[in-house]
């Protein structure tokens, strides 16, 4: 069992450097540069990635969540709460590249328009669920507050992905992927996508294995207490 | 090659905070494989 996990991390990282690698030579010397925003719009091609996996993340916390609410197993637990972890990561760089990317844009690093103001709201949505869970006195009821925080918080996601089409915002609208992009970009970008899907992967894998870790030392603590 | 420099510190930021987040998780592990080790020398004696 040990081999074959051991196996799949190998598998997922040898996967995941490959793949940005691709992503990197793609971005930087395939593609070319747009007319409009120059250069500066290579920060695109990293930052619509980081986004969907963030969302991937927040929809994975979601699922998991009700599975853990409907069984109450440990193991559904651990995958929302490792999820959890990394979405929070991604939405810190997508917070974080926006602004780069607008500074010379738009003139201003922040505004508050609706896909800033909801992608920053859902950023303390998921702080809170890991912040519930470090404060709650015993593990189970912060597995279970975080859950429910889990599950209502999603609803945000499709609020910030839609804010663009729904509200007149300063923030491209997904029209971009239909008519804005040449086929050189689209294949940069759907290369980038597979590359931090496959990193998300792996470092959701991993912090989970932390995770079943972690209560593996609770556990023989307890026994020891005994 | 105007704004480079927003360029190369928004890839810049992304790769620290992605080895940022390995480098911690590889220290949390180190500990409780440190932790399990004597917790499990402990019951055996």
């Amino acid at each position: 069992m040990k081999g074959k996990h051991i196996l799949r991390d190998n598998v997922l990282l040898g996967l995941s450097l490959a793949l940005m690698i691709a992503a990197l030579y793609m971005v930087f010397v395939y593609v070319p540069t747009e007319k409009h925003t120059g250069i500066v719009q290579r920060i695109f091609y990293f930052h619509v990635p980081v986004a969907w996996v963030a969302f991937l993340a927040f929809f994975i916390t979601f699922i998991f969540s009700i599975l853990y609410l409907w069984k109450r197993e440990i193991k559904w637990d651990t995958i929302a709460h490792a999820s959890a972890e990394v979405g929070v990561i991604f939405t810190t760089l997508v917070l974080i590249t926006g602004p780069i990317w607008a500074k010379p844009v738009w003139g201003v690093w922040w505004t508050w328009d609706a896909r800033l103001t909801t992608s920053l709201v859902l950023w303390l949505i998921y702080i809170a669920y890991l912040l519930v869970r470090s404060f709650a006195t015993e593990p189970a009821r912060g597995a279970r507050f975080s859950a429910v925080i889990g599950i209502v918080g999603f609803i945000d996601v499709p609020i910030v992905f839609l804010t663009v089409n729904l509200w007149r915002t300063q923030h491209p609208t997904t029209m971009i992927f239909e008519d804005g992009l040449t086929t050189s970009m689209l294949m940069t970008l759907m290369v980038c996508i597979a590359a931090f899907t496959v990193l998300y992967v792996l470092l959701t894998v991993q912090s989970a294995n932390l995770k079943s870790l972690e209560t593996d030392v609770k556990l023989l603590r307890s026994t020891q207490a005994e | 090659m105007e704004n480079l420099g927003y360029l190369l510190a928004a890839y810049t930021i992304i790769w620290v905070i992605v080895f940022g987040y390995v480098f911690f998780m590889q220290r949390k592990q180190r500990r409780l494989q440190q932790q399990i080790d004597a917790l499990r020398k402990s019951l055996d004696e």
